[in-house]
């Protein structure tokens, strides 16, 4: 037990393994990927920059029923509302504090009329402080830009909820 | 007039020697952080140019443009001094490293020794460092770093006189000459070896990166340094390692002869191969560091002195033994 290894140690076995273990590691494939030119797969349910969507003839869906508001843990969401000229309740002012939110989605789970939403957008990072201070404009603006790919994102995971 | 004809020639000479080593350092950065990436699965550094390869140059201009911050309770001459000198002795030794049989910049009988005086001297650079930081990071990294080079140098130095008894001059050309028939590798593998793991101590390379133990030592002796100051450390030290890389191949690999010698490999220019040895030997460099753990202390003092020391000395009298009793030993010149 002892000659083998002393003659182990002595001819290097364990480091020439090592050696020709890194060699065939060296030529496989890669694990990382190339980020801002390639990106992982992101999940339908993927918590990410917050929209307001609107419904197809161009309304809006929020009804200002305040849950979000409400449910928010980190206290992120701001709503005030009044009444419109046709009788609808509306949103007058929706905003979100991108810094405090948690990203958690329970305003998303809230929604009963799936209005604010989590977008797969995870790219939004600004220089100053106040880009971060969402409005409802910017919001609404967000929904419209992603509305595709978060109306296909709720349908795909839709039988799980 | 003549004279300061010759003063220019002889600093075109140098130019065309360091232009390249300097390059030539600054790709071999690249190859060891992309070699280190590829064998843990990673890309490395891929965005600057091509693969990357400009990737040291932008780390350069980077560091051109820090700040440089001096300590205040530092030795400031000795302080910026130390850099310098680590780089200059780096890259002086590149001196006497024959290319071919003509190409070579100062062809002098004691080039073995020449080197041998300048590497030593490389501690220097980094004593300077760490005692003028007047910091206790850097200084207990310089004591640790100045130890195990003297150390390793000690059985780096039995190791040459391996080769020596073989040649019988201490010219790098004639040892790269005497080759001819038979590179060294051969007959004294195990000296290679040990003068391939102790190149590594002699260069602060893993799994010898004591001085610079990120986790007990922060970065050693080049803690307080920054900015430039920092990349010339680094610079002399990569050139080191490139400087370690030659000298291996110079008496081992038998420097610029072509491994067969025959059509068409005769017709390689000698400067190829060297370069084609030397990255063969910086490759391997780059794969220890990426699979090995870093050595404790004693048993880094242990290995160099009690292991390497003895057997390079015992292969010393089996060397010498065999020349001798089969009257081999060549005729001094």
């Amino acid at each position: 037990m002892k000659i083998t290894r002393f003659l182990k140690t002595i001819l290097m076995i364990d480091f020439i393994g090592g050696l020709l273990m890194a060699v065939k590691e060296l030529f496989k494939p890669k694990k990382t990927i190339n980020y801002p030119f390639e990106k992982g797969k992101i999940s339908p349910r993927y918590r990410g920059e917050h929209a307001l969507r609107r419904y197809p003839n161009g309304e809006e869906r929020c009804i200002a029923c305040k849950l979000c508001e409400a449910v928010c843990p980190a206290q992120a969401i701001t709503i005030e509302s009044s009444q419109r000229a046709d009788g609808s309740r509306k949103t007058t002012r929706y905003d979100i504090d991108m810094m405090k939110c948690i990203y958690c989605g329970l305003c998303e789970e809230s929604c009963p009329v799936d209005a604010i939403v989590q977008g797969p957008n995870f790219e939004f990072s600004t220089e100053t402080r106040e880009e971060l201070y969402y409005t409802k404009d910017k919001l609404l603006d967000n929904g419209d830009r992603w509305e595709n790919i978060l109306a296909a994102n709720i349908k795909s995971d839709n039988p799980y909820r | 007039m003549e004279l300061i004809n010759l003063i220019f020639q002889e600093i075109y000479k140098i130019l065309f020697l360091l232009v390249p080593v300097l390059v030539s350092v600054a790709m071999i950065v690249w190859l060891d952080r992309r070699v280190w990436a590829f064998v843990q699965k990673r890309q490395g550094p891929n965005v600057v140019g091509p693969f990357g390869l400009l990737q040291s140059l932008a780390d350069a201009l980077k560091y051109i443009f820090k700040e440089i911050i001096i300590p205040a309770s530092s030795n400031k001459i000795i302080f910026i001094l130390a850099p310098i000198i680590t780089m200059t002795l780096a890259l002086i030794a590149w001196a006497v490293i024959p290319f071919s049989e003509t190409q070579v910049l100062a062809d002098i009988n004691v080039g073995i020794l020449y080197i041998f005086a300048v590497s030593s001297l490389g501690v220097y650079g980094i004593i300077m460092g760490g005692w003028a930081s007047n910091s206790k990071y850097p200084f207990l990294g310089s004591i640790r770093s100045a130890a195990q080079m003297v150390s390793y140098e000690v059985s780096i130095g039995i190791i040459i006189i391996n080769v020596l008894l073989c040649v019988g001059s201490l010219n790098l050309n004639e040892i790269v000459i005497a080759q001819k028939n038979m590179w060294f590798v051969i007959p004294l593998f195990p000296m290679f070896v040990i003068f391939f793991i102790s190149a590594l101590a002699e260069t602060n390379r893993p799994p010898f990166d004591l001085p610079e133990a990120e986790a007990e030592l922060v970065a050693g002796y080049q803690t307080e340094y920054s900015g430039m100051m920092y990349a010339m450390f680094w610079l002399g030290e990569y050139a080191n390692i490139l400087l370690m890389c030659a000298l291996g191949s110079v008496l081992f690999l038998g420097g610029w002869l072509s491994p067969i010698d025959l059509y068409p490999f005769n017709l390689v220019p000698g400067a190829i191969w060297l370069i084609f040895k030397i990255l063969l030997l910086f490759f391997l460099f780059a794969l220890v560091k990426a699979i090995v753990p870093r050595y404790r202390y004693d048993q880094l003092m242990r290995l160099g002195w009690k292991i390497f020391l003895p057997l390079s000395l015992i292969y010393v009298v089996l060397t010498a033994s065999y020349l001798f009793y089969f009257n081999l030993l060549p005729i001094a010149k």
